[in-house]
């Protein structure tokens, strides 16, 4: 195996011997979001039309599963390793910068496709969506995946300890997911709030996913494709540089 | 043939600290090496440097020829490193975190992989503990791991960075049996260790650092010789006093009266004198050189201008 396929497969395992709580837990609770938020709204709520509240909910649930749980694993993987000092067997074999950046983004992102996949099938005995566009439920899976991992590699790399990581995820990951449009269309939003939104990478990840599911968004699924194809080649090139650097990590 | 390990003029600061200031230094293929030194010397930053774990200021660092940062993938290849700091990855067995070690290297799963995997872990004590996971394992037991994992890509160069701290005596003499044979077989060694007997009977030169600099270096039985003495004890009987021309030349410690030779032949006439004043004298110890008397004879600057 080279260098690369190993810390890939060393990243799987990591999350994989915990399953239950790296993939178990997380479908768990998005289940208890589903759960309140359509007893609560299924009745009052109808989104473009004929939509129940329960379908248009559950793109929204499987994304923010994929998002959250893409960027914990590179960052815990990370600080830890940081932490304990463990990281050392990473840096000290001949691993390129670039299969590093690699092996935990794609790692990352198959915790984050796990757990969308278990979120995804377990609400399918609630309300099944039309898959009306798969290939952009993918791409936007893939993608979304993708930034969040790479948001993750930044943070496990620039914060020290664990309550920094904790800093970044709770004032920047989570108001970008929770404040994206998850639980709502932004057309329901007053019009300074759908500026905001419009500001939000993550509510373009959103929408474009569940364009794929119902063939109807807020945008244009093109538009939402740029934006966060532009995110995504951003954040892959500032962390290839900062590791490229030794950022934090070569002093 | 290249020198396994080439440091030329390596500066590295940290904010206003220097760790390094002007390190040279090189080491022979098949050396048996010892960088000892205070704690903050800067041995650790060395061998972080070697190993690309720092980027050095100025100045160039090579492992077998190869440039650790120009062709750092093959000098990394060549590097074996023990870390000084007890770490490990909870999530693994010792035989899977070999594994891994192995991978990263880029050596393919197969027979002979786990063949050298499983001669690693015979030599270290390690066969019952090979499925164990790393969490459960005693201090010496990670440590014994950290030895392993350095091994697995059969490096030329072995650095060992205080791989014997807080480690049990059994661990210590399995340890050096294994990286004795190891260097005999052509492997050459790097050790930092501050246990100055070890170093002594394991070295075959030493190069002492002190505030980043490189302040002695030569074989080890040329700093015995040059900087260390031979040194007679005694403790007087009660009642018993010394000649003045004896106190003249002897340290009194507690009682005990201490005189420094240059050489072993020097003693026979102090004993001489001693018998003739009619001295009784209630115990008597002879000292030989040893590298500790030397590292604090370094150390207090009574080596300058000898790197």
């Amino acid at each position: 195996m080279s260098g690369f396929t190993t810390l890939f497969y060393k990243e799987i395992l990591r999350f994989w011997k915990v399953a239950f709580q790296t993939i178990g837990a997380p479908v768990v609770t998005s289940m208890l979001y589903l759960l309140i938020f359509s007893h609560a709204l299924e009745a009052h709520v109808r989104v473009y039309g004929a939509i129940s509240y329960t379908a248009f909910l559950i793109p929204g649930l499987v994304m923010m599963s994929i998002l959250q749980n893409a960027f914990a694993n590179s960052s815990s993987s990370l600080t830890q390793s940081k932490v304990t000092g463990s990281i050392v067997f990473v840096l000290l074999p001949p691993i390129s910068y670039q299969a590093f950046y690699l092996a935990y983004v794609l790692a990352a992102l198959m915790r984050g496709l796990c757990v969308g996949i278990g979120v995804l099938l377990a609400t399918l005995w609630f309300a099944v969506p039309p898959f009306a566009e798969p290939l952009w439920i993918v791409i936007f899976a893939v993608l979304g995946g993708t930034i969040l991992a790479t948001l993750g590699v930044i943070a496990g790399i620039w914060a020290d300890k664990f309550d920094q990581l904790a800093t970044f995820q709770n004032f920047l990951i989570m108001p970008l997911t929770f404040l994206s449009g998850v639980f709502y269309s932004i057309h329901s939003l007053p019009p300074f709030w759908q500026q905001v939104s419009n500001w939000n990478p993550v509510f373009y990840m959103i929408d474009g996913f569940r364009y794929g599911f119902f063939g109807m968004s807020d945008v244009s699924p093109w538009q939402s494709l740029g934006v966060v194809g532009l995110c995504c080649a951003l954040l892959a090139a500032l962390t290839l540089e900062m590791l490229r650097r030794g950022y934090k990590l070569r002093t | 043939m290249s020198p396994a390990i080439r440091i030329q003029q390596v500066v590295k600061r940290f904010g206003a600290v220097s760790a390094l200031a002007g390190v040279d230094l090189d080491v022979a293929q098949g050396e048996f090496f010892g960088l000892l030194g205070p704690n903050g010397a800067g041995k650790t930053t060395l061998i972080s440097a070697l190993a690309g774990l720092v980027r050095v200021d100025s100045g160039s660092l090579a492992v077998m020829g190869c440039d650790v940062v120009a062709d750092y993938r093959n000098a990394r290849r060549q590097l074996g490193v023990v870390p000084q700091e007890l770490v490990f990855d909870p999530f693994f067995s010792v035989r899977e975190t070999l594994k891994i070690q192995c991978g990263y290297f880029g050596i393919h799963a197969g027979r002979k992989r786990d063949a050298w995997i499983d001669e690693i872990l015979e030599n270290l004590d390690l066969t019952s503990k090979a499925d164990a996971n790393m969490r459960t394992l005693s201090g010496g037991m990670k440590r014994r791991v950290l030895v392993a994992q350095a091994l697995v890509h059969r490096p030329p160069v072995i650095v060992l960075d205080e791989p014997t701290a807080g480690v049990d005596v059994e661990l210590r003499q399995t340890l050096w049996q294994f990286i004795r044979r190891l260097n005999r077989e052509g492997h050459t060694i790097v050790l930092t260790t501050h246990y100055l007997e070890e170093a002594e009977s394991l070295c075959t030169r030493i190069a002492m650092l002190q505030a980043g600099r490189v302040v002695a270096l030569d074989s080890t039985a040329n700093l015995l010789r040059r900087f260390s003495t031979h040194a007679v004890r005694i403790k007087l009987a009660p009642g018993a006093a010394l000649s003045a021309a004896l106190v003249e030349r002897a340290q009194d410690k507690d009682g005990v009266w201490s005189f420094d030779f240059d050489h072993f032949t020097e003693i026979k006439p102090l004993l001489a004198e001693l018998r003739n004043s009619g001295c009784e004298l209630a115990d008597i110890e002879i000292g030989k050189p040893d590298l500790e008397n030397v590292f604090v004879r370094v150390m207090h600057g009574q080596a300058r201008g000898t790197a």
